[in-house]
């Protein structure tokens, strides 16, 4: 019934998708597999999208060529850009979604692209041979044959939920767990470990009384996420804040008695980053209230998001507690809140391509991996979708570096350090955090995407005609000259201190308290001249210029770092010989096999002391 | 410990620790060349061939730290293959530890043991064969200086590093906080607060950086200087002290033309005692150079003894000279010798200018009372020994640095900028202190950050 396909990508969430459009759009003939086809992209958590350090993601994901961007752009129902305030290498995209229409844009790309072919069953076998893998068994008996398999199984592999003292198989709120895959790995050779995480109620808006709650609109001028021609919201929908209090907590801790997580029933670690309810009024007991968003689902559904109140606590002790919250006082629910255990793969097992060390061909993407978040999983995917086409085509792994992309980061953190609770970007991960800004994913990353031939020529276009203009608004501030009287009544104004000669506004810019639009109001010839050039453009450029001793900074500890990454380590090499290393050094080398002196530096327990000794025997 | 970045430029004392007559102190890297320049005052070292010798001076801004000479060599035919330079300048801790001081401002960073030959290596100067042994020196190096960090342990320093790790990582978290998690329904440290958890840091590392010197000295010896006129005995004392010949005697005014030190131990408290060239005016030029460097020494010590004859000296000419010390505001005994050689009671009454310690160097009468009194002296004075104290010049130098970056901080906090670049300084501090202490990861302050604050929706 199948031919023979270069890639068969297993699970359709958000990095089993950007997977598959991402080998198939490269050019391999790739076979999407999923459980089922009425919920390709589907967002099993909160119906939002980016985030601090996830926007980020999202735009890196959008500039390399891969889809989360254009999906969320075209599914949105409400954008902010958080973190204005905290400078530029902080501003984070974020918007709510149509939790039904971001599925629907998804199936709806990926049926757009050639190459790509559907197959809804259960892989319940991965096909190795001879180290190397050769294809999948399904659920229904089918042997599938594929020169490389993509493997993102999300919370599916023997997914249990637990909603108080019931418990049931299953990988998603009314969705079948998936079997056999686990046990064969660990028979190969692999590690396997429990994770889990959870969720919150979903309620009937109509029931809510939204005048007891404080209005979250969304931005004035909403932007978007990807670079490409996507439309800006014209409409949005708000979000509501409310706060949890003492008689809420009081319900919640009868229920506690019948917690799967207090009374240990649940063995997989949780992130402390996204506490239950209960977690949080057991840890923080001083604390008598916490906050709750309450999110809309979409433009054309009543249903309703409580972000904030995920629980696990039995459903009637939901039901009780959520109707304490103000606003709340005569809520429907819906659906209840659950915690979901799954198998995941420590990533130490892996490549930085996210290729297996164990099994060649063999590629892990998204939480499979340890990670959380559909940003994290989104570029897991694309990057294993890549790097599955190019390891089939002979061609190099493309690798992201630490200070070229969050990407990057996230991937070397995994593969070098492991993690122990489920995995999520923070800004505070990335070392080179002001070359990784949002407004210059494009700029880093879309000549890497073109060049590895994902994202378009006309992206490509873009990219260098906003590079040139930039350039050229820079060069001309530093031309321009504005007199002392023409200016210094506006900088008393703003409290900045005047000036006695001719100044270029690229000097006037380099003071914190002075904006480029804030000169384009005061001057008129400036503000002719900025009418040229697009918001994103003058927002690049006044970056550039504000920051560039801190972004000279930035790259030059990045270039001292690369000396380390451009060491590469002989694959092979065998570290038990090298008796100078300490005892940790050398297990632990042994068992992740750096590849570069910089990788091996970022592993725990190997010291400066331990890196110049390798460097000594690696030559030069 | 610092990453072995191949492109810096790296300084060190090639000869031994301790006092020779010379001593050379060799820089190497691509910058090696200019970064000596820098704090050079003679010809443009950076217009000179390779393999060329150039007499000048070093000074920290207007004070001349020493007249030296300095060899260049330029890639590839140095002892590295990089560019190098030999500094030779005279061999006292002091000079020493000012110009890799300078070195250090300049661009350098220390280097560690066996790097200066590490770096011969990897350019191709030695066999494979040799690579083992270049290992095993920079593990032994790295296994000694975890031995300092241990011994050091047992002193205050760890825990005074300790705290002020934890100042730091809970001021990084407080940022790191406003920023990945501004989302957060938590109270958000102010600038006050802030600036306030700062000034802690700074005073506990200005404290550390100020024991220094006090390190330094109970480390290679509390330098005490032994002044006087010519011929009141200095070089015998000394010798008495030290209780071996070392120092030439003679009753030739000015025999001593130079200053001669060693060390001793006195119940566990080394000392470096100095003896200099008399005090007095001079018309013979080299002998004006060991004046004007006994001078030197004054300043440089931390006790000063002031030996004088009790057959030539008089109460008034001691009263003058009790008042010139104590200008320099140190801890200085005055010593009268040569009580041997005169009845107590024909002694001038020298009560007026007590206390005064009379001893016979010759013939070591009450040389050991002197010892004593030294002793408590010096620990009534600064050392006391339970105080905190940073002895290892590694240590000195990364704290030095994370000094400069929480300034940084300070500064940024009072323009203000924004707290991105705030975080940018402070990262810099912390990497500073991690190499005393060992890394401080992400997951420390994130581990800060969720046991302090309910995050997460």
């Amino acid at each position: 019934m199948f031919n023979e396909y270069d890639v068969i990508v297993v699970g359709a969430g958000h990095a089993g998708n950007e997977a598959a459009a991402a080998a198939a759009k490269m050019g391999s003939k790739t076979l999407l597999i999923t459980m089922n086809m009425q919920v390709i992209g589907q967002m099993s958590c909160n119906p939002a999208m980016g985030g601090v350090a996830k926007g980020q993601i999202i735009r890196e994901i959008d500039a390399l060529g891969g889809l989360s961007g254009i999906i969320s752009d075209k599914s949105m129902i409400q954008f902010r850009m958080l973190n204005r305030s905290k400078g530029p290498a902080m501003w984070s995209p974020r918007c709510q979604n149509d939790r039904m229409q971001f599925a629907q844009e998804w199936r709806l790309a990926l049926e757009e692209i050639e190459n790509l072919d559907f197959w809804q069953d259960m892989v319940t076998n991965i096909l190795v041979d001879n180290g190397r893998v050769g294809g999948v068994r399904t659920g229904m008996g089918l042997e599938i044959k594929a020169k490389a398999v993509i493997l993102t199984s999300g919370t599916f592999l023997n997914g249990i939920i637990h909603i108080g003292d019931k418990n049931f198989r299953g990988g998603r709120s009314g969705e079948k767990a998936a079997f056999g895959i686990t046990e064969q790995l660990i028979q190969l050779g692999f590690e396997a470990g429990r994770m889990k995480t959870g969720t919150p109620p979903r309620v009937d808006g109509r029931s809510l009384d939204y005048s007891q709650m404080e209005e979250q609109a969304g931005d004035e001028n909403p932007g978007k996420f990807s670079f490409t021609n996507t439309p800006n919201l014209k409409e949005q929908r708000s979000c509501w804040v409310t706060y949890t209090n003492e008689e809420v907590h009081e319900t919640l801790k009868r229920g506690f008695d019948k917690s799967p997580m207090f009374q240990g029933r649940i063995k997989g670690l949780g992130p402390r980053y996204c506490p239950s309810i209960e977690d949080k009024i057991d840890r923080f007991a001083d604390r008598n209230r916490h906050q709750i968003f309450v999110e809309p689902e979409g433009w054309h559904t009543v249903e309703i998001y409580v972000n904030g109140f995920s629980t696990s606590l039995p459903d009637y002790i939901q039901y009780e507690a959520l109707k304490k919250i103000k606003g709340f006082e005569k809520v429907k629910m819906f659906r209840p809140g659950y915690a979901i255990e799954y198998d995941y793969f420590p990533p130490t097992q892996l490549k930085l391509s996210l290729e297996t060390k164990l099994v060649e061909n063999l590629f892990f993407a998204g939480q499979i991996n340890g990670t959380t978040g559909y940003e994290e999983a989104a570029c897991q995917g694309l990057m294993a979708g890549i790097n599955a086409h190019n390891k089939i085509n002979e061609k190099e792994s493309l690798i992201l570096k630490r200070s070229e992309a969050y990407i990057g980061v996230l991937i070397d953190d995994l593969i070098n350090k492991g993690t122990e609770e489920p995995y999520r970007m923070f800004t505070s991960r990335a070392e080179y955090r002001l070359l990784l800004r949002q407004d210059n994913a494009d700029i880093r990353l879309t000549k890497i995407g073109y060049d590895i031939g994902l994202a378009s020529k006309e992206r490509l276009e873009n990219v260098e005609v906003k590079a040139n203009k930039v350039d050229k608004l820079i060069n001309d501030l530093k031309q321009k000259k504005v007199k002392p009287d023409e200016i210094n009544s506006y900088l008393d104004e703003v409290s900045s201190a005047t000036i006695r000669e001719k100044s270029s506004f690229y000097n006037l810019l380099k003071r914190p308290e002075i904006s480029l639009p804030l000169l384009n109001d005061m001057n008129e010839d400036l503000g002719g001249y900025l009418n040229k050039y697009q918001k994103e453009e003058i927002e690049q450029a006044e970056i550039l210029i504000k920051y560039q001793d801190y972004l000279d900074k930035e790259r030059k500890n990045a270039e001292k770092m690369e000396e380390l990454e451009n060491l590469k380590i002989k694959q092979g090499f065998d570290y038990t010989t090298v008796k100078a290393l300490s005892t940790e050094a050398r297990e632990k080398l042994s068992k992740i096999k750096p590849e570069t002196l910089g990788q091996a530096n970022r592993i725990s327990g190997v010291s400066p002391a331990d890196i110049s000794i390798l460097m000594v025997y690696l030559g030069r | 410990m610092p990453l072995p970045f191949l492109h810096d430029t790296i300084t060190a004392l090639a000869t031994p620790q301790g006092v020779g007559a010379i001593a050379v102190i060799r820089t190497s890297g691509k910058e090696a060349i200019e970064i000596t320049n820098r704090i050079f005052n003679g010809k443009d070292l950076t217009q000179q061939s390779s393999h060329t010798l150039h007499f000048g001076e070093i000074r920290n801004q207007e004070a001349i730290i020493d007249e030296v000479l300095i060899s260049i060599f330029k890639a590839p035919t140095s002892f590295t293959k990089e560019n190098a330079t030999e500094i030779s300048c005279h061999g006292s801790s002091f000079i020493i530890q000012q110009i890799l001081q300078l070195l250090i401002e300049a661009g350098a960073r220390l280097a560690k043991p066996g790097e200066f030959t590490q770096r011969a290596f990897l350019n191709g100067r030695f066999d494979l064969a040799q690579a083992e042994a270049v290992a095993d020196l920079i593990a032994a190096d790295s296994r000694a200086s975890h031995e300092v960090a241990i011994n050091q342990m047992r002193g205050g320093f760890s825990k005074q590093i300790s705290s002020l790790r934890e100042e730091l990582i809970q001021f990084a978290a407080l940022i790191e906080l406003e920023l990945d998690f501004s989302e957060e329904d938590v109270e958000f440290a102010n600038r006050e607060q802030l600036k306030a958890l700062l000034e802690r840091s700074l005073q506990t590392i200005t404290h550390l950086i100020q024991s220094f010197s006090t390190g330094k000295a109970m480390k290679e010896g509390i330098p005490t200087v032994i002044v006087g006129k010519p011929n009141a005995g200095k070089s015998t004392l000394l010798n008495a002290l030290l209780e071996e010949e070392k120092a030439i005697v003679s009753d030739i005014e000015g025999t001593t033309r130079d200053s001669i030190e060693d060390e001793t131990i006195i119940e566990g408290v080394k000392f470096r005692f100095i003896d200099t060239a008399g005090l007095r005016d001079t018309s013979d030029t080299i002998e004006a150079i060991g004046v004007q460097r006994a001078k030197e020494k004054m300043e440089q010590a931390t006790l000063i003894l002031y030996l004088f004859d009790v057959l030539t000296t008089t109460p008034d000419d001691i009263a003058l000279i009790k008042k010139e010390i104590k200008s320099l505001d140190k801890p200085f005994l005055l010593i009268g010798n040569k009580v041997d050689q005169v009845q107590t009671a024909d002694l001038p009454p020298f009560e007026k200018v007590n206390p005064i310690h009379w001893i016979s160097a010759q013939s070591s009468q009450d040389v050991s009372h002197l010892e004593k009194v030294i002793l408590n002296t010096v620990i009534d004075q600064d050392l006391n020994r339970n105080e905190v104290v940073v002895t290892n010049t590694r240590h000195y130098e990364a704290l030095v640095q994370v000094e400069r970056a929480l300034q940084k901080v300070k500064q940024g906090i009072q323009q203000p900028i924004s707290s991105d670049l705030l975080a940018l300084d402070i990262r810099e501090a912390i990497r500073k202190l991690g190499e005393i202490t060992g890394e401080v990861t992400t997951d420390d302050l994130l581990g800060y950050i969720f046991s302090k604050f309910c995050i997460g929706k």
